[in-house]
């Protein structure tokens, strides 16, 4: 076989040939624009790693095909492009699954690629056989089992199209092994989807955007609600417009962090279960929310009973599924955001806030005397505080990815997050595993940022065998581990709502100083506050990647806190006096 | 309450599933669901009736339209519309008590399509009401119904104006037929009071 890719290397579209099903999937991914793909291959898809050779894309080989799908996750998530994954039948194809749950429930554009068992024997349990499509169906925006070679380069341009277009999400490819094998003719052009039909449950009627910009002059205590959506749609500045014209507040999902940045005036910070008190106070005292693509959450609103009680709600959201799903709206706007809000915003005249603004910010000073940040140092290391120094240091200006548990939360709430996708991290399904891969991905397709995996010591063992990846690629990733021995989040539980009855939530870890140099890779171990800017300093001088091990208090609770089925303002706060020890102080309830 | 959706979609393998496990997704009870061939090529018309709220109509057509193999939702319930079922019902009958059941079935307007020594088979179409009002009086005058199948209903939008029609009379008109240019849509509605009896819709 001719070396295809050398032929015509400037024009990959318009490259009509007979190909192996395998060199057509590598020809149209290229064509598509894919220069890197996270995978693990086995015998159901040998083919297509046989023709990779051929074609001008970087393969990273990944210890673990959850890590494969996380890595496309990141890779999407840190860059706006289409991550892409591929495992073999069988076991490769299940490993796959919760990576792509996550990337579902956070709607992230991936693309994930998976050998089968030959057409011939579809169905007859032959070794290494699994019902993928089947599997999957529920966890992805769509799938395809593709039998036959001259249907690839069709399928493959039409998962691009599904994971792109409206709201983005995961798509499979299950390509038989035959139609790897077999040929056919290629032609990128005439493999283009046909033109998206308008979705009729898409609307945005100017009488509903009129109604929406009255709302917004009439109301007296406004917030925004920034949510993911809004770095999904490209809408950050549509939203920083309307909120400064308009002198509106913002408060943030987990996910919108970063939509609207941290140091405004007019952000809030994050709302919801650890979102600050102020936050959801505003949002409980609201007379108008206005919704850009968030969905009201459960994490977000507490019980729906009693959620923003004296708010009406314009909600703005490109799935027509989500309008009144959780919470009822006064006037949903349905499309992409981007697009109704420039439709919404001549509407907008400038307008002062001033008072409501004051309200909020004097909530604010009342909340700060017991913010960690604030409190006299007892020379104990906080988790807060690593993740403080850690965003001081960095001036912000890098891309973090996070795991799941408290210090997730901890770096929502102190690390300030100017940038949008300068967050990476698993919030609809909460993945627990996701930060070492997805840092992985970011750092790949953003080689030139500065990217931190901050983890907790029980997510980090889920897939510390990525460590491993890091080490083979030499990619320049700083890991901080934020090791308490315990699985902080269901320790915290266990000591508000099961009497303290730690359960199986202590956890042994490795020596991650000997794990690290176990892969060749430097690392520091930090015990005071003392230690933690010169580690952090020498990560960051450390060209290829760094771990830190940060042994923090072990008993430190995530303040403040909404336990679930409460209401947004019946929150636990942190006691108001620094404990010497926290689980001797009962968590005083407001 | 019961909602019926029309729903045009992509015939290939696994649209079944993907439509019924959404509605088990949501932790809906289907009622009845039709598949069959539609006037569309490698398109297929579904009819699904379904147990639900009556607050979810919304998001059952949003999440149906979230399906990438569903082209049409149409929320039937809102609009008048034909309803139809097909049953094949068998009743235990020998010569001796056979000759009122040719009566009642003439009565229903079905039709007897099988005879045997101990049963005879009747086929009946008709609302489903109409089913169950055979069903109903059979087991009323004492009969033994042995099997009942019913293909659950099919329902149809009555004048409903998609683009298809709207050509299709522009195109009566280019031909010089009357009619065709400058209807008004509205005009096509055929409202029940205006039909024969027999075709208007008895639920």
């Amino acid at each position: 076989m001719a070396d295809i890719s050398k032929q015509e290397p400037d024009n990959p579209k318009q490259r009509p040939a007979k190909l192996t099903g395998a060199e057509i999937l590598w020809a149209t991914l290229e064509g598509e624009g894919v220069r890197e793909v996270f995978g693990y291959p086995g015998g159901a898809i040998l083919p297509v790693y046989d023709a990779l050779r051929k074609f001008p894309i970087k393969h990273i080989l990944v210890r673990h095909e959850q890590g494969a799908v996380h890595m496309a996750d990141g890779y999407a998530r840190a860059s706006g492009r289409v991550g892409v994954a591929m495992a073999t039948s069988g076991p490769g194809a299940t490993n796959m699954v919760t990576g792509i749950a996550t990337a579902m429930l956070d709607s992230v554009p991936i693309v994930c690629i998976t050998g089968n068992v030959s057409s011939k024997v579809l169905g007859s349990d032959a070794f290494q056989e699994v019902d993928i499509t089947g599997i999957t169906m529920p966890v992805t925006k769509h799938n395809y089992l593709v039998t036959r070679a001259e249907d690839i380069a069709p399928v493959v341009r039409d998962a691009f199209r599904v994971a792109t277009t409206g709201r983005p999400g995961p798509v499979l490819i299950d390509i038989t092994k035959d139609a790897q094998q077999a040929t056919a003719d290629f032609d990128f052009a005439a493999a283009a989807p046909p033109a998206a039909i308008a979705h009729p449950m898409l609307r945005a009627e100017r009488a509903a955007i009129a109604e929406a910009a009255k709302m917004i002059l009439e109301s007296k205590r406004p917030v925004i609600l920034a949510g993911y959506g809004i770095i999904k749609s490209g809408a950050e500045e549509q939203v920083r417009t309307l909120a400064e014209r308009a002198e509106l507040p913002v408060a943030c999902t987990l996910l919108g962090l970063g939509s609207f940045p941290a140091s405004h005036e007019l952000n809030l910070g994050m709302m919801g279960m650890h979102g600050e008190s102020w936050v959801n106070e505003a949002i409980q005292s609201a007379d108008l929310l206005i919704a850009c693509g968030m969905r009201f959450d459960d994490r977000v609103t507490g019980t729906l009973a009693s959620y923003a009680p004296k708010a009406k709600k314009i909600h703005i959201d490109i799935d027509p599924a989500e309008i009144n799903k959780n919470v009822r709206v006064d006037v949903a706007l349905t499309g992409d955001l981007k697009v109704v809000l420039d439709n919404l915003l001549p509407l907008i005249p400038k307008r002062s806030g001033a008072p409501w603004l004051k309200t909020i910010r004097a909530s604010k000073g009342t909340a700060a005397v017991r913010d960690i940040t604030n409190l006299p140092d007892t020379g104990h290391l906080y988790a807060a505080h690593v993740i403080h120094d850690l965003w001081r240091e960095t001036h912000g200006e890098c891309v973090v990815a996070t795991d799941v548990g408290q210090h997730q939360m901890w770096e929502a709430q102190y690390f300030k997050h100017e940038q949008a996708r300068s967050l990476v991290t698993s919030g609809g399904l909460g993945t627990m595993g996701f930060a070492l891969p997805a840092g992985i991905g970011a750092k790949v397709a953003c080689p030139a940022k500065e990217v931190w995996v901050i983890a907790g010591d029980g997510g980090f063992q889920m897939t510390a065998c990525e460590l491993s990846t890091i080490a083979q690629e030499q990619l320049d990733i700083n890991i901080a581990i934020i090791n308490n021995g315990y699985l902080g989040m269901v320790r915290q539980w266990q000591e508000f709502f099961y009497e303290k009855n730690y359960q199986s939530s202590p956890i042994l870890s490795p020596d991650f100083a000997i794990l690290a140099s176990a892969h060749s890779i430097p690392s520091a171990t930090v015990r005071t506050r003392g230690e933690v800017l010169p580690a952090v300093r020498e990560a960051r001088k450390t060209r290829g990647p760094f771990l830190i091990n940060f042994m923090v208090e072990k008993e430190e609770s995530v303040y403040p806190m909404i336990p679930a089925g409460a209401a947004l303002h019946e929150m636990i706060r942190r006691p108001q006096t620094p404990p010497r020890n926290p689980i001797l102080e009962s968590a005083e309830d407001e | 309450m019961l909602h019926t959706f029309v729903a045009l979609v992509g015939d290939k393998p696994g649209v079944l599933t993907r439509v019924a496990s959404l509605f088990r997704r949501l932790n809906i009870n289907i009622t009845s669901l039709t598949v069959g061939a539609s006037e569309r090529a490698a398109v297929s018309r579904m009819t699904i009736v379904a147990d639900a709220p009556p607050t979810a109509t919304h998001r059952i057509m949003a999440s149906l339209y979230k399906l990438e193999d569903v082209i049409e939702v149409d929320d039937i319930d809102r609009f008048s519309s034909v309803s139809r079922e097909l049953a094949l019902i068998k009743v235990a009958a020998n010569a001796q008590t056979r000759s009122h059941l040719f009566e009642l079935a003439n009565v229903f307007r079905a039709r007897v399509v099988d005879l045997a020594p101990e049963s005879l088979m009747v086929e009946m179409t008709g609302s489903a009401s109409k089913i169950e009002g055979l069903l109903q009086v059979l087991v009323e005058s004492g009969d033994t119904v042995l099997e009942v199948s019913r293909t659950g209903r099919m329902v149809m939008r009555r004048g409903h104006h998609t683009s298809r029609v709207l050509e299709a009379l522009r195109d009566t008109s280019s031909t010089g037929k009357p009619g065709g240019a400058g209807i008004e849509p509205d005009l096509l509605d055929l409202v029940p009071e205006d039909l024969p009896e027999e075709a208007t819709s008895a639920d």
